[in-house]
């Protein structure tokens, strides 16, 4: 510990700590602009600059270290001369139209220029221009003059988003803060950079000029749309979201969020969003009042449960469903006699279910991701999927050198530096798992026993790398992704990874499927007593409760199940949007309030409760999911389903907090009930090529899907067929022909007309196609066989 | 031949006009390498060498004066991994041109000296950053090289001793900023040269964040010659504390402007003896003696210093890289720190806010007051910013940028105020003219004819 006295009180502070790390600490303010605690120490701005005694200049105090017994002075009349003196060169190029500029009213420049500036400017020559630039859809690069170059913009892509998309070109005055030539920015995390900029440089573009910030309300409230459950503050004038920021929450979002997070809300006022509940009658829709749309949904369950049983009716909500809506779907149900809800869509192996010790989790909480040294992440699009644990793993490779291994089912760019890779066909993840988990048997003389199979396995080298990478640290995790939960092998991979954790020292984790797949779990979803989706769509019920789906986007086999709808008599929607496929197969459409006008509770991964409020009123007629569903189980007679407010719909649900720390959810564990693993040849897969589906992060949620913006941007394109090279020249096709792309056959094939794209990430042998994407939603299973010719 | 003239000279002792003056054979019948063999042969210790620098009194000769003996121990020694030793030829400051000669007719001093300085502080690689606008220099110093690596100087186990050195030529493309050794290191590592916060020091953190030791190319230079001579005969060709000779590069206005070689502590007028005097016999006006970024000093001032860094600094300027800018009587003052100011607002890397603000507004004060819009706050106003850049940035480059303008405005007030007062230069443009050299009777003719 050093001892420093910061304007002449004393503290003290960690070695290594610097002036600005002490006067944080110490709740002094010195002034700053291109410091920020989470990135590198850049020392350009020269706003804080202080006076150390026995140093003849002023020093800028975040990049200088404290040593013992430093005596510092942040208000001396030399600190105050050189930081006014900086302030005052920063203005003379700085355009002062604080009236007009977005950032007016939250601006760095603007508040600091109210401490330390003169009245009036002295400077009597032209002030610098600067070019516009365009940067895409999300962040407007109209206003460079304003920039001060501090370049907290540059690093936060270089270290957090790690991808450098903003640069600095030329020197002095003509210095320029800009894109790559021609290339806009396109990071899943761009928007960080908007709260970043210390100025009006770099600002919202759907936010522009729609509102000043003080006539914002601030409420806060959870993202919904990727496990992470990231803290957001949603601004809103006149009830209507304006706005969504990052709520500083170290342990969970830190201060970023991801642009799916922070650009998603203009769905929220689109006029696609349902107002009133609606009916078909006669084949024809017609709004409808509440009590006439319960009414039917209520009577139609009733009388087909009373006729078929309840195994004749079914549920499938949407994974980033509340807690609360979650309860009380699966109770009305129960209490219809019916085990069939479930919100695994995308799922096609459940053959674990039953098998589980807990509900599956993160394995560790998100902050630990930080302090990893060796991680194997296994059938995952980290970066799109996880954008923010993502960035905790690229600061565990920058800061104290991680490894991460990569096995995948497509080579994307995780911009991580990775330590070992495999890419493989999605039939052949299982068994480059498998293969890590037999060099770590071997490595530790540990004869497989019931791992029937194990033998035919071969070691590559990369799975001895990872194998010795996992073995080695001391702090390492095997991490299963979406395209692992998504394969046909997924519960014989937790199975693998199971074994592997336990013979490697490693924890095993699941970067989870959706903002509240730990929730639902916790309910039971997924369990021994309930029905899985696929069985629920493969033999097809009479009735269908849809609770925030879009089954042809969501589903992991959108034909089977539109084959399932179709045929069902009754096909009761809750929703946000109106939902136009929907149209066809649904009877009923109820406005569901989205995460911003309800209230409930969320579990993300690392099973954290966190409960939120509106933040809105709902739009027209739409109300909370947990108040249609109450008032629906009154109407069905069971008054066990009627509660006042989610609150206690919470209490009803029994989630129950871990004793040590409240704020986590007891029950997660990942292990499993003992069983061998066994490790089954496949079929031939000489039917055609395999295809590999990503859901584009875009495209995750119905929300997400609609927004304005975020469709304007480069991962929103549509999907394409995309195949590498050697796969295209087998197929004596041409990158960019159009392609006819056929799955499955008889009742259930489909066929998408789509473009072929060389794609060098893609294994030989496979064709990725996007699936939640109306142009893909014609075909069948995410990662079952498909056929490409030329159209 | 680019040496004018010398006293005592050292460093370019025994060049000659001939075209392979610098070939590797003729340095070797000069005594070249002949210190490196001896050290490697005798296995010399390091600290011997570093022993014997210290006791040269050798500065560090581009421009800041550090002792070179000090530098080279703060490496730290017994460290495992990579170390560099690079050589700082981005010789880019407005007057001095001193290091190119070096280049280009003694080349081989350099290697040794940097293999020497390897030795000395146990680096493995060595770069020569050489300034983009020598290109040509760039090819001699590569076919140096070549030369060294067949007779065996550089390499592996160099002359069958187990000692290993790599060394690199690398060209920059002319930014002043890269000469500053932080940026020089970006710019090797194939990064926008801009300087890097300190500390961390390059001793401790350098390129590639590896211990990296950078020296002048003069300094490197000299060191095979102290090693010969031994470090006390060096220190006494100087004076106390500034050992040796010192090459300067004098320009401007002098008869026979080049290049000389002369022992630190030589007064200012015996150097300008040795370069013919002031050229046509004319008053001398002032004289920059450190290159650009060091202060002005007046004729009278400068008369009686001696040429070493203790005596200038006392003058209250500063012997810097030994770049003597010489201005006789013709010469505007406001012209000549306008053209000096701009120099510093085109090269301000743009890195941190004072030079990347201040040196545009110095130079666009001081373009208005040329151009004959002054304002009478103006002089305040270039004493206040120079005085607000100065000891704020990140690197000297903001202090280069303000000392000149300061001093300036010390010296030559009267100058200032008078070109605001009446819109026009104090001396008149035809004096100027007929100073400049290119404004005789006849090319000034032609000037108004293309200006027509």
């Amino acid at each position: 510990m050093l001892e420093i006295e910061i304007d002449g009180r004393k503290t003290s502070v960690r070695e290594g700590s610097t002036v600005m790390d002490a006067a944080q600490q110490m709740n002094v303010y010195i002034p700053h602009f291109c410091y920020h605690k989470k990135l590198s120490v850049a020392a350009n701005c020269r706003m804080c600059l202080v006076e150390v005694e026995k140093a003849p200049k002023p020093i800028p105090a975040c990049a200088t270290p404290v040593t013992n017994g430093m005596r510092v002075f942040t208000h001396s009349p030399l600190a105050l001369a050189a930081q006014k003196s900086v302030l005052e060169f920063l203005l003379i190029n700085h355009p002062l139209d604080c009236p007009v500029c977005d950032q007016g009213g939250e601006c760095l420049l603007q508040d600091i220029a109210v401490g330390y500036g003169e009245d009036s400017g002295r400077c009597r020559e032209k002030k610098r221009e600067v070019a516009p630039k365009e940067a895409g859809a999300l962040i407007s690069m109209r206003e460079m003059s304003r920039c001060i170059h501090c370049s907290r913009c540059v690093r936060f892509g270089q270290e957090i988003a790690g991808v450098m998309e903003l640069g600095m070109t030329g020197r002095g005055r003509h210095a320029e803060i800009t894109t790559f030539l021609g290339q806009s920015v396109d990071s899943e995390l761009s928007g960080n950079m908007i709260d970043l900029c210390p100025v009006g440089a770099l600002t919202s573009k759907p936010f522009r000029y729609t509102a000043r910030c003080w006539e914002l309300a601030r409420r806060q409230t959870i993202s919904p749309h990727d496990s992470a459950g990231a803290n957001l503050v949603a601004q809103v004038k006149d009830g209507k979201v304006l706005r969504m920021l990052p709520r500083e929450n170290e342990a969970v979002n830190e201060c970023w969020i991801t642009d799916k997070d922070r650009f998603s809300y203009p769905a929220l006022s689109s006029p696609e969003r349902l107002a009133r509940p609606m009916l078909k009658q006669g084949g024809v829709w017609r709004e409808a009042l509440w009590s006439e749309a319960l009414d039917y949904v209520a009577h139609g369950l009733k009388s087909i449960t009373a006729e078929a049983g309840g195994d004749a009716a079914a549920a499938l909500a949407a994974p980033h469903s509340t807690t609360e809506e979650l309860f009380l779907l699966k109770k009305i149900f129960s209490r219809l006699g019916s085990r069939n809800v479930d919100c695994r869509l995308r799922q096609q192996d459940f053959s674990l279910d039953g098998q589980r010790a807990g509900a599956s989790w993160l394995g560790m909480t998100l902050s630990e991701l930080r302090h990893v040294d060796s991680a194997l992440i296994a059938g995952s699009f980290l970066r799109k999927d996880h954008p923010l644990m993502a960035q905790r793993l690229r600061h565990a490779v920058q800061k104290h050198g991680a490894q991460i291994s990569v096995l995948s089912v497509a080579a994307d760019d995780l911009r991580i530096p990775l330590f070992a890779r495999e890419t493989v066909a999605p039939s052949r993840l299982v068994f480059a798992l498998a293969a890590v988990l037999k060099a770590v048997l071997e490595e530790k003389a540990i004869a497989p026993q019931d791992q029937e199979g194990l033998a035919a396995v071969t070691v590559s080298g990369a799975a001895r790398k990872m194998a010795e990478s996992l073995l080695k640290g001391e702090n390492a995790v095997i991490l299963l992704g979406q395209a692992a939960e998504q394969s046909a092998d997924f519960g014989v991979m937790h199975r693998l990874s199971a074994r592997l954790a336990e013979a490697s020292g490693a924890r095993l984790g699941f970067l989870g499927a959706a903002a509240n797949s730990v929730g639902a779990e916790l309910l039971g979803f997924g369990g021994e007593a309930n029905t899985d989706s696929r069985q629920m769509l493969v033999t097809p019920r009479r009735a269908y409760v849809l609770f925030g789906v879009e089954p042809e986007l969501d589903a992991y086999d959108p034909r089977l199940a539109l084959r399932a709808l179709r045929s069902a008599n009754m096909v009761a929607l809750f929703t946000s949007f109106r939902h136009e496929a929907a149209m066809e197969y649904a009877d009923a459409l109820l406005p569901l309030a989205p995460f911003t006008e309800t209230s409930g509770t969320l579990i993300n991964a690392e099973g954290r409760i966190q409960r939120f409020s509106g933040v809105a009123p709902p739009l027209g007629d739409a109300r909370p999911g947990w108040k249609i569903l109450s008032a629906l189980g009154s109407l069905l007679g069971f008054a066990d389903c009627n509660f006042e407010d989610s609150a206690a719909v919470w209490r009803a649900a029994g989630i129950v907090s871990r004793g040590d720390a409240p704020e986590f959810a007891a029950g997660l564990d990942n292990g499993l009930r003992a069983a061998p693993v066994v490790l089954r040849k496949r079929a031939s897969e000489e039917r055609g090529l395999e295809r590999v589906a990503d859901v584009p992060i875009y495209f995750t949620d119905p929300i997400a899907r609609r927004s304005a913006p975020l469709r304007q941007t480069a991962d929103a394109a549509p999907p394409a067929a995309r195949m590498a090279g050697a796969t295209l020249a087998r197929l004596g096709l041409q990158a960019e022909d159009a392609v006819r792309v056929r799955q499955g056959d008889g009742e259930l094939a489909g066929e998408a007309n789509l473009r072929a794209v060389l794609d060098a990430r893609v294994p030989e042998g496979c064709v990725l196609i996007s699936a939640g994407h109306a142009a893909s939603a014609s075909l069948g299973g995410m990662f079952d066989p498909v056929f490409v010719e030329r159209a | 031949m680019a040496i004018l003239g010398a006293i005592h000279p050292v460093l370019t002792a025994g060049l000659s006009d001939r075209e392979d003056g610098w070939r590797l054979a003729e340095y070797e019948a000069r005594g070249g390498y002949a210190a490196l063999r001896r050290i490697l042969s005798e296995r010399i210790p390091a600290e011997k060498i570093i022993a014997e620098i210290k006791s040269s009194g050798l500065r560090g000769r581009g421009g800041a004066g550090f002792p070179t003996g000090l530098k080279w121990s703060f490496m730290p020694r017994g460290m495992d991994g990579d170390k560099y030793i690079i050589c700082n030829t981005d010789e880019g400051e407005p007057g001095t041109f001193k290091d190119r000669d070096l280049l280009c007719h003694n080349p081989h001093a350099v290697i040794e000296g940097m293999l020497i300085g390897a030795y000395a502080v146990g680096a493995n690689r060595g770069y020569n950053y050489i300034h983009g606008e020598i290109f040509a220099l760039y090819r001699r110093f590569e076919d140096a090289l070549a030369e060294a690596r067949a007779a065996g100087l550089l390499g592996r186990n160099i002359l069958g001793t187990d000692f290993s050195f790599e060394l690199f030529a690398h060209h920059g493309y002319g930014a002043y900023i890269c000469g500053e050794e932080t940026a020089l290191l970006e710019s090797i590592e194939g990064k926008k040269g801009q300087p890097r916060f300190k500390p961390p020091f390059p001793a401790s953190f350098g390129l590639y964040g590896k211990p990296t030791t950078i020296n002048n190319t003069e300094t490197f230079a000299s060191i095979p010659f102290i090693l010969n001579m031994g470090g006390e005969a060096y220190l006494k060709l100087g004076s106390p504390n500034n050992g040796g000779t010192k090459l300067f590069s004098v320009s401007g206005h002098v008869e026979r402007p080049g290049n000389y070689e002369v022992p630190l502590g030589t007064p200012f007028a015996a150097l300008l003896e040795l370069c013919g005097g002031v050229r046509g016999g004319r008053r001398l006006k002032a004289v920059i003696p450190g290159g650009s970024s060091s202060p002005v000093l007046p004729a009278e001032i400068i008369m009686d210093c001696a040429l070493d860094y203790d005596s200038i600094s006392k003058a209250g300027s500063m012997l810097g890289s030994g770049a003597v800018i010489v201005m006789d009587e013709t010469v505007c003052m406001v012209k000549a720190l306008a053209r000096l100011s701009f120099f510093y607002h085109e090269e301000s890397c743009g890195q941190c806010a004072p030079c990347r603000e201040g040196t545009g507004w110095l130079f666009d004060v001081l373009a208005r007051i040329e151009a004959g819009d002054g304002r009478m706050e103006d002089v305040e106003t270039l004493a206040r910013v120079a005085g607000n850049i100065g000891g704020r940035t990140i690197c000297a480059l903001g202090d280069a940028a303000a000392m000149p303008v300061q001093s300036f405005l010390t010296h030559f007030r009267e100058e200032f105020l008078y070109h605001i007062a009446h819109k026009t230069c104090l001396v008149p443009r035809e004096v100027q003219w007929a100073g400049s050299g290119f404004h005789c009777a006849d090319a000034g003719q032609q000037r108004a004819g293309r200006q027509g």
